[in-house]
């Protein structure tokens, strides 16, 4: 197989591995997901363990694996970001996105698997995300070309 | 305490660990950042530059929903309460608000709390800041909305 293939294989793989991650975790029901934003209520921590699982593995794997290549096994360098600022974008950003999280119980990942999956809260949320990247698309800053 | 609410810190724990597993292997495979907000705001830039990869990666997640949708409906069950119209708004704010903080869950969460980035554990301390003030606003005006 050419090394384009693979690659492409290899992304399409990953994608479906994030899938079932995310159903796995129970991400993929906002109502889980809302209980772990619930601390003033009926509080579920479980989404706690999520970050702890995928972090854990990410770390592990960005420090004993990928600090020491050159290169990734199928493309010529890292895209790694590497900016540090903390400006009123990157607060700014956060906060209305967690607003919008803590309504529906939906972030990106999540919403997109439940389109696939047909759930019809997400045709309604799904459309909407996309206006609203669109919109940041068309009159926010030029985007940078990596994200973080 | 109902069903959706019940404490999973197995499964939960397992999930992260295999979305950590699929966020790895597109770095160490492509150089790439598995950040959601990042694959879906960029492929929707039609002057985007390699916009292909990022395809692929949508139709392995979405595709990945189609099927686990058919053998596994019950990890889609619990769902918000609420109008069509708040789930409108909450998308709007998810997409502008994401972009404009260049990451969500994934890219900031995983991918950069992973690398120990400061930007993504400032950005993910606010966005769970918001959120559960968001959940507590609606719990204690008790507006249905």
């Amino acid at each position: 197989m050419v090394r384009k293939t693979k690659r492409n294989l290899l992304v399409i793989g990953s994608g479906a591995l994030f899938a079932l991650g995310l159903a796995v975790s129970g991400m993929t029901q906002p109502a889980k997901v809302v209980g772990f934003l619930d601390v003033s209520g009926d509080w579920d921590p479980s989404l706690a363990f999520v970050m702890l699982g995928a972090v854990g593995v990410y770390l592990s794997v960005y420090r004993g694996l990928v600090a020491r290549r050159a290169a990734p096994l199928y493309a010529d360098r890292f895209s790694i970001p590497t900016g540090s600022q903390i400006d009123a974008r990157l607060l700014g950003g956060a906060a209305i996105f967690g607003v919008g999280w803590g309504l529906s119980g939906f972030c990106p990942g999540p919403a997109l698997v439940s389109l696939g999956a047909g759930t019809p809260s997400a045709l309604w949320f799904v459309p909407a995300m996309v206006i609203g990247m669109l919109f940041y698309n068309r009159w926010g800053r030029a985007p940078r070309g990596s994200d973080g | 305490m109902s069903l959706s609410h019940a404490f999973t810190p197995g499964p939960s724990l397992v999930g992260g660990i295999l979305i950590g597993a699929s966020a790895a292997l597109l770095l160490l495979g492509t150089g790439r950042i598995a950040g959601i907000t990042g694959i879906l705001g960029e492929a929707l830039r039609a002057q985007s530059e390699e916009v292909a990869w990022r395809l692929y990666f949508l139709v392995g997640l979405i595709g990945g929903g189609a099927v686990l949708g058919r053998v596994w409906p019950t990890a889609f069950t619990f769902g918000v309460a609420g109008s069509g119209s708040k789930l409108l708004v909450a998308g709007l704010l998810v997409g502008f608000g994401t972009r404009l903080g260049n990451g969500c869950t994934s890219g900031h969460g995983v991918c950069g709390i992973g690398r120990l980035s400061r930007r993504s554990l400032v950005a993910t301390s606010v966005f769970i800041a918001t959120g559960m003030l968001t959940v507590a606003a609606g719990r204690w005006t008790g507006l249905r909305w």
